[in-house]
């Protein structure tokens, strides 16, 4: 599904990460781990094409297609899907109208008829009740006024919206409590179908025991230092990650 | 030759075919107005109130006065002022300033004035509509005129629609005088869809008396170059008024609002909303002075003018201006001039949303704050689509027009 080789990015003229190679295959789940300022998140936003971040060398191909050529829209209809770290908030644009042009966006792609307003408000109700999220937050402004925890819900809800093939969560863990943890994490499980695959960035072992990855991997300094299976996470959680520091040095 | 001389020799050459066409009240004050124009000529850039528009560069083509006659349907509310009695006739050009070099030129050419009276606590349910139609076969110039009286408990919306009916240079001064007597509500809406080979100079002069309130709406969906003044004078106490305005430019067009709340009483309100959209090369400015005089305690007001800038190309002016000779009152005013939001384009964009599509849905978001505040709903819900029109490029005619099919 995803293929990433010899990755280097720079974000406002400084290298943040030097030579990544990844792959990821069709319904697998990878962790990607690591210390603070390792780039997981420059990853991500790389392989979505946010343009605050340039790509000096690599290519990553998406099914076989060049995805460095794509707009960030057109990478998103291809089927990549982000949980933003920090979801932003849109005022003036309701979570409604937002969805509205997101679905039909994806279905003109595929090249489907709009959906029709009754069809597309009862899409809505459907998937509002995996994530368990609130109707009213529905009618106000994208991400405007939501907690942290409805924030993250409401990206998980977003992403039943689109039923995307390549799920990227960003930290989607960060600042949820237990329950609203276990929401979210069942909630994008069910999403899931045998094909979907993902790359999941957490610091702790919790979102994991949720989401089982089949592969983790340890960046470090702009590289992919370390990669194992799920126990790999655990010795981690454990030990943290001086440990991985010590067998490069 | 500066432009202001073929107006000269215009008047010198017209005027007692324009007198002809006209009414008493009016021809009484023509000649003195023309003198006023003669003597000051179009205002320069180094005149205040006229900074960011070249009046003089509007003015100079070479355009055909149209002296057609105004079409009024019947209507309880909308007369010809030559028809209206002395007593109402004689409040012709009683609020318009009449040094104002544009209100001068426009009194001594203008041959008809619209009346719109509505009478001692009438409260009128519908909206009361005023059509323009900018038509010619040549470069046209309109002179328009428009006289309100809300008697003291009067009620009524009113909305004047400013529409381009040629593909034709037009250029349009207009003078709108409102008086609101005691206990009157007026809301009021001008509506521009023109095209960019028009420019528009419209002054507006608002006298409100004791416990009115005014809402005046400025919306310019679509034009060419356009200079609006609003002054409002508020004269009696417990009164308030609700600037609001909506400028959308693209292309090369230009907007320039201008507007003065004269709070010479105590115990007034006032609220001004002012947002701008400019785009590609558009130019927006605005400027707002709120004068609180001497003895005009518990005031309040506030202003505000928020402008988004779509292209690193386009330019926005903005001056909001507060002159304060009362110690007793509670004022605020700002201003901001921002450009597109970059995260929030990515997040659109990243659930699939085209850029485009999404630019479009910011700057509708940004100005969906004015279209949200518009009181008659039908009209509410036809401008949140024409905005939306606007900014998808699809209004580049007018929709209701039967002309552009």
């Amino acid at each position: 599904m995803l293929e990433i080789r010899n990755l280097h990015a720079t974000v406002g003229g400084k290298e943040i990460l030097k030579g990544i190679d990844l792959t990821i295959k069709d319904g697998e789940i990878h962790a990607l781990m690591g210390t603070n300022g390792a780039g997981k998140s420059t990853l991500s936003n790389v392989i979505v094409g946010n343009p605050s971040y340039e790509v000096t060398e690599g290519s990553i191909t998406f099914n076989g297609k060049d995805l460095l050529a794509m707009k960030p829209e057109e990478r998103a209809r291809e089927g990549i899907f982000m949980s933003f770290q920090t979801p932003i908030e849109i005022p003036g644009v309701s979570m409604t109208n937002f969805m509205r042009a997101a679905v039909n966006a994806r279905r003109e792609t595929q090249g489907k008829e709009p959906l029709k307003s009754t069809d597309f408000l009862k899409l809505m109700r459907e998937k509002r009740k995996l994530v368990e999220i609130d109707q009213k937050l529905m009618n106000r402004s994208v991400n405007e006024g939501f907690s942290g925890g409805e924030k993250k819900r409401n990206e998980i809800f977003q992403m039943a919206m689109l039923e995307p093939s390549f799920c990227i969560l960003d930290e989607t863990d960060s600042g949820l409590d237990v329950d609203a943890l276990r929401i979210v994490a069942e909630g994008f499980n069910k999403l899931r179908s045998a094909d979907t695959s993902a790359m999941v960035i957490t610091h702790y072992q919790r979102l994991l025991d949720y989401i089982k990855p089949d592969v983790v991997h340890v960046l470090i300094g702009g590289k992919i230092v370390m990669t194992g299976g799920p126990e790999l996470a655990q010795k981690i959680e454990n030990e943290g990650f001086d440990w991985i520091k010590e067998t490069l040095a | 030759m500066k432009s202001e001389q073929q107006y000269i020799d215009l008047y010198g050459e017209a005027a007692d075919i324009i007198k002809s066409k006209s009414c008493p009240v009016m021809n009484a004050l023509r000649d003195t107005a023309f003198e006023t124009f003669r003597s000051q000529g179009f205002p320069t850039r180094k005149v205040e109130r006229y900074r960011y528009t070249d009046v003089e560069a509007a003015f100079a083509p070479n355009y055909g006065v149209s002296l057609s006659p105004l079409t009024i349907k019947p209507s309880p509310y909308i007369f010809n002022l030559k028809d209206a009695p002395e007593d109402i006739a004689a409040l012709y050009g009683s609020v318009a300033d009449s040094k104002d070099p544009i209100t001068a030129l426009n009194t001594a050419l203008v041959h008809e004035t619209l009346l719109v009276h509505v009478t001692r606590n009438t409260k009128v349910d519908a909206p009361i509509t005023i059509d323009y139609w900018l038509r010619g076969e040549a470069a046209t110039m309109m002179n328009r005129r428009i006289l309100i009286l809300m008697e003291t408990g009067a009620e009524a919306t009113i909305i004047i629609n400013d529409h381009a009916a040629d593909k034709q240079r037009f250029l349009s001064t207009q003078v709108i005088e409102v008086i609101c007597r005691d206990n009157a509500h007026l809301d009021m809406y001008e509506i521009e869809e023109t095209t960019p080979l028009c420019s528009r100079f419209s002054n507006v002069y608002i006298r409100e008396g004791r416990d009115c309130s005014v809402k005046h709406n400025s919306i310019t969906l679509f034009n060419g170059q356009t200079r609006n003044l609003c002054d409002v004078y508020l004269q009696g106490e417990n009164s308030e008024v609700t600037l609001n305005g909506c400028a959308i430019a693209s292309a090369n067009q230009c907007i320039d609002n201008n507007t003065l709340i004269d709070h010479q009483v105590p115990n007034c309100q006032s609220t001004e909303l002012y947002k701008y959209v400019v785009d590609d090369k558009a130019v927006g400015a605005f400027a707002g002075k709120i004068l609180v005089e001497k003895g005009a305690q518990h005031t309040s007001s506030q202003e505000t003018n928020a402008n988004l800038c779509a292209s690193p190309d386009a330019r926005m002016y903005t001056q909001p201006m507060l002159e304060i000779y009362a110690d007793d009152v509670k004022c605020a005013h700002g201003s901001t001039v921002g450009v597109m939001d970059e995260a929030a384009l990515f997040y659109m964009r990243q659930r699939g949303i085209p850029e485009t599509e999404a630019r479009m849905l910011l700057k509708n978001a940004f100005m969906g704050q004015v279209i949200d505040q518009i009181k008659d709903e039908p009209l509410r819900a036809r401008l949140y689509v024409k905005v939306e029109k606007r900014f998808r490029g699809e209004l580049d005619k007018c929709e209701d027009c039967r002309l552009c099919k």
